[in-house]
């Protein structure tokens, strides 16, 4: 194992944790300023991953489609907001749960109703197409630095929006106290709707950027969604400095422990043993430091208690 | 293959029990009577109009009953939301899977500090998945319950989804593939194969289990389990540590659910990870909704109203899960309480 | 659970009315909605145009979707047999359904034709004499696309496969006729779909070639990354991620990669220009392995008929084993224990006009059979 090797699997998970976070950062949004728990953030990301795909399909733009995803991932955010999601701010987690299992239920089917039991296509634009060599020699693609680059901006974003502009004054009061902001004339229906509909567009962003290089199909959400709770949890759900540091532990841990757990084993048994083993402990890898976390801090790393 | 009458005759004895137990002709111990009475006579019509797959079908909503019956303990009682009682189901579906894998291919399950063998006793692998059950959840439990709401919903979700890739990666027992059993395990005095003798089995099963948590919920326990659920300061006050509260209340539900994966395992003459699947939790959270939440016969009413919506809207387009989904959103929007909640007014009875 | 569609081919007034001889009652059990869903409609629909075509009034086809659960197929199999009294079953596309299912099925003496999968359990000590594989036993397209890498001079190849049964046996399959050296070995999740990780080591290992078995979507992303990745060497793999299905999904980044399949479209025999040709003016899109495979199927099933009463289960066995049908393979015979002796070809990805497709660019194994056959008694 060489350090070359063992840099690029840390870029690697580097990238997928920035990824992770797109996704997070909604969901724990979402619960920070309405308490509401949305299992369908999976299905935005769906959303957002096939309107890049039907965009950048017709169009040949790979920009437009990006666009798109934004856009359709937020569309889709404030309608099922309007009509479904507000009934439930007032409710109990259970029924937010069934709720939004409902939604996933109507989002996977109805896409595959327009779309066809097909996976999509859905391409890196020629322009990210290609790699670099990065110092020590690591041959990267393109894209995956762009993704790593774009994340960490649209992270920076976030942070500087929640901590100086005025619509981030009032999630934050919103986190704190609702019956405040209202009280101040906050109008908090738009509030909710907006902080809904960007969380969306995330989720619907992460699919577009990640369906360029994945398969663009039915069913692509739920995976990435149980993954971005493992992240809130660990960083602490509501935090949105807690889904960063969280998604990038995920990350890490999942591709860094994918790589060294087999090459771990190899050293204490024989090789295909190992590799068997080796695999199927990386596949729980993640869930372990969910429970070693909590065992620490039972409200995540940046929760409040 | 026909059994005889008396056979079937004798989840009707145990019937006659729980009606004497209703004293009071509420609208709710009505609905329950209606109900229990329904599951009984579609298989039995169904036995006698030599319909078998009508009492497989019924067969495996008693099941799902039951699965919910447990989620319904932690849920509506305790107030626990779980959304990984797949665990539990996969679990009691995977003991019976092993023990009867290792009594068929006669290996021993395990060699070495003691010897231990598979086993094709129902009674066996029912003892064995509860109580099995029961230690995955003190351990699942003691570490969610240090947290709660939403961390308790992901929390949970996340152990279930370990246990889903471990089961699969794990290529002992057959990883994604599963395992056959080629008969069902037996039962004695009873050939397991005949449907209506299973459904039997199933139906007692799922009548103990009700009375069991009847029973529980009017104990001190379920009331201090339902203070908690209310009060957590105060009956911290008394004295009570809701923490253990919880976690006793989860290792029932759990256990329950897990008996629950043993049948449906022994239903289907097959176990796979699929019983774990996030899916699978969040079909037996479904049934508990659409019953309505702490009705001990809610889940009852959830399941066969689940497989009989499955078994109607299949019909209907390749896209029925678009129906489905949206009958779902109708139920929490729109007819809070489930089914029972409609039919027998808002206020859920918690006993 | 039930998406139900019966299918009397033209004369269902003569079934009716029992004017002619008992026909056959057909159960298929097949993966129509969720993820997988493609496969079972290609299966289906290559199936039914060979029903379609055969023009026998005496074929009746149930049709029920398996959404890919194993518990919900065992379910549709006790209702096709409980309830509808199939005399056949067929249409599991999965490894894992199939074990769920076929036991029983067979042990309830119903004739099973599995149109597409082929664990190795049930061809060898699981075997059954009702039970009858037309596509091939799962380890036949690894080991041909071993022997393919052989012959292409790879000399250190690198392989890898999902954590799963039919991974293990891929990879198994694989090294059976592989001769060269392993530059690395690994099994991923199943379901992941980001091979970054993998990638990296594959550059790190100074592999000269890759075999990988990454069925459906994750071979779609693992091929998106792959050619991302600009690391360039040869690629083999099974059929599997390069059906008609999702070529279309990979796009440019498949194109050159070579696979091994028992079937394409453009196998020189009269009756696969007719299938494609008719499945296309049905369907209005090119036909897939999976079409393939239900359209023979089907067509074995119509000659048996031919020849035999269903009712009379020992006649009908020795005309299914008989495989008297124009297979869209050309030659096609069934071993001893009822999986295919057919050849095995190498594919390249190309281009024609706007749609990306296969075509066959030599043989990999010839009459090939599985190596199952020893430990099946029947």
């Amino acid at each position: 194992m060489s350090f070359t090797l063992l840099a690029e699997q840390t870029l690697n998970g580097l990238q997928f944790g920035v990824m992770l976070f797109l996704m997070a950062a909604g969901l724990t949004l979402v619960f920070g300023v309405m308490g509401l728990i949305n299992l369908a953030h999976g299905s935005l990301y769906m959303v957002g991953a096939f309107a890049a795909a039907a965009v950048a399909g017709a169009t040949g733009s790979f920009l437009l489609g990006l666009v798109a995803s934004l856009v359709c991932a937020a569309f889709a955010g404030v309608l099922i907001e309007v009509l479904v999601i507000r009934r439930l701010y007032e409710r109990d987690h259970l029924e937010q749960v069934l709720a939004t299992f409902a939604l996933i239920l109507i989002f996977s089917e109805g896409t595959r109703w327009v779309f066809g039991s097909f996976p999509l296509f859905l391409d890196t634009p020629a322009w990210l197409g290609g790699t670099v060599t990065l110092p020590f020699g690591i041959v990267y693609p393109v894209y995956r630095l762009a993704i790593i680059l774009v994340g960490l901006a649209v992270a920076l974003g976030l942070f500087w929006m929640i901590a100086r502009t005025r619509i981030g004054i009032r999630i934050r009061a919103g986190e704190n106290d609702r019956e405040m902001i209202a009280a101040l004339g906050v109008n908090i229906s738009l509030l909710y709707t907006f902080v809904f509909a960007l969380g969306a567009a995330l989720a619907g962003f992460a699919g577009a950027m990640i369906g360029a290089i994945q398969s663009v199909q039915v069913g692509m959400g739920e995976p990435v969604l149980i993954l971005a709770f493992v992240v809130i949890v660990i960083g602490g759900i509501g935090s949105i400095k807690g889904a960063f540091v969280g998604a990038l532990l995920v990350g890490l841990t999942e591709t860094l422990g994918r790589f060294l757990l087999p090459e771990f084993f190899k050293l204490l048994m024989e090789p295909s043993a190992a590799i068997s083993v080796g695999a199927s402990l990386a596949s729980m890898s993640i869930y372990l430091l969910m429970a070693a976390v909590l065992l620490f801090r039972p409200r995540g790393l940046f929760g409040s208690a | 293959m026909k059994i005889q009458p008396d056979a079937a005759q004798f989840p009707l004895a145990f019937k006659t029990v729980v009606l004497a137990g209703f004293k009071a002709a509420k609208p709710e111990v009505l609905l329950n009577a209606a109900l229990m009475l329904a599951l009984l006579a579609v298989p039995l019509w169904a036995w006698f109009a030599d319909e078998p797959f009508l009492i497989t079908l019924t067969t495996r909503a008693v099941i799902f009953a039951i699965a919910g019956v447990g989620l319904n303990f932690a849920l509506g009682f305790g107030g626990l939301v779980s959304l990984g009682h797949a665990a539990f189901f996969g679990l009691g579906g995977y003991v019976m899977g092993v023990l009867a894998y290792h009594a068929q291919t006669y290996t021993a399950l395990l060699d070495w500090p003691f010897v231990i063998e598979g086993s094709r006793s129902m009674l066996v692998i029912w003892l064995v998945a509860i109580l099995l059950s029961a230690l995955l959840a003190l351990g699942i439990g003691a570490l969610s319950l240090r947290t709660s709401g939403v961390y308790f919903i992901m929390i949970t979700l996340a152990f279930a989804q370990m246990l889903y890739y471990f089961a699969i990666s794990w290529p002992a027992y057959g990883g994604e593939d599963g395992l056959s059993i080629y008969v069902r395990n037996s039962f004695p005095g009873l050939n397991t194969m005949a449907p209506i003798q299973f459904f039997a089995i199933c139906f007692v099963l799922l009548i103990l289990v009700l009375l069991l948590v009847k029973f529980l919920a009017r104990s001190a326990f379920g009331l201090a389990l339902g203070a908690a659920r209310q009060n957590e300061e105060r009956v911290q006050a008394v004295g009570q540590m809701p923490y253990r509260l919880y976690l006793i209340a989860f290792m029932i539900s759990g256990s329950i659910t897990g008996l629950a994966g043993a049948l449906f395992a022994d239903l289907n003459r097959f176990v796979s990870p699929t019983m774990f699947s996030w899916q699978t939790s969040g079909e037996i959270m479904v049934f508990v909704i659409l019953g309505g939440v702490g009705r001990v016969f809610g889940p009852v009413a959830g399941a066969a109203l689940f497989i009989l919506l499955e078994h109607s809207l299949g019909g209907l387009s390749d896209y029925w899960h678009v129906y489905l989904g949206a009958i779902l959103l109708g139920v929490v929007l729109f007819a809070r309480g489930g089914l029972y909640g409609m039919l027998t007014g808002r206020e859920a009875a918690h006993d | 659970m039930k998406m139900r569609s019966l299918l009397l081919a033209a004369g269902f007034v003569a079934v009716a009315a029992g004017a002619q001889a008992e026909g056959v009652k057909v159960g298929m059990i097949t993966t129509l909605s969720g993820g997988g869903a493609g496969l079972g409609i290609d299966v289906r629909d290559g199936f039914m145009l060979a029903v379609a075509q055969s023009g026998r009034s005496d074929i009746e086809v149930v049709i029920e979707d398996d959404q890919r659960k194993p518990d919900v197929a065992v379910q549709l199999a006790d209702k096709m047999i409980q309830s509808e009294k199939v005399d056949v079953l067929t249409g599991i596309i999965w490894s894992n359904l199939a074990m769920a299912v076929v036991p029983g099925v067979v042990a309830q003496g119903k004739f099973y034709l599995s149109p597409n999968a082929g664990p190795s359990q049930l061809a060898g000590k699981g075997c059954n004499k009702n039970y009858f594989n037309v596509a091939w036993q799962n380890d036949n397209l690894h080991e041909a696309a071993g022997a393919y890498a052989n012959g292409a001079g790879h000399g250190k190849t690198f392989i890898l496969a999902p954590n799963y049964p039919a991974g293990t046996d891929a990879l198994t399959g694989f090294k059976r006729f592989y001769k060269g050296d392993l530059a690395g070995e690994i099994y991923t999740k199943l379901g992941q779909t980001d091979y970054a990780g993998e990638i990296a080591q594959i550059r790190a290992s100074g592999a000269d070639s890759v075999f990988f078995f990454l069925p459906g979507g994750m071979g779609i992303s693992f091929l998106k990354q792959y050619a991302g990745s600009g690391l360039g060497l040869p690629v083999v793999g099974p059929a599997f991620s390069f059906d008609q299905g999702i070529l279309q999904a990979v796009g440019e980044a498949a194109l050159g990669v070579k696979n091994t399949s028992q079937w394409n479209k453009d196998i020189d025999n009269a009756t696969n220009a007719a299938f494609v040709a008719s499945f296309q003016a049905e369907y209005g899109r090119l036909p897939s392995l999976y079409a393939s495979q239900g359209f023979d199927t089907a067509n074995l099933l119509i000659s048996a008929m031919g020849k035999a009463d269903v009712a009379d289960a020992d006649a009908f066995r020795a005309a299914l084993e008989a495989a008297d049908f124009a297979s869209t393979r050309g030659d096609f015979a069934f071993a001893s224990n009822h999986h295919p002796i057919q050849n095995i070809y190498v594919r390249e990805v190309i281009k024609e006009g706007d749609v990306f497709t296969n075509k066959i660019i030599g043989l990999a194994l010839e009459n090939h059979a599985d190596v199952y056959a020893a430990d099946c008694k029947m």
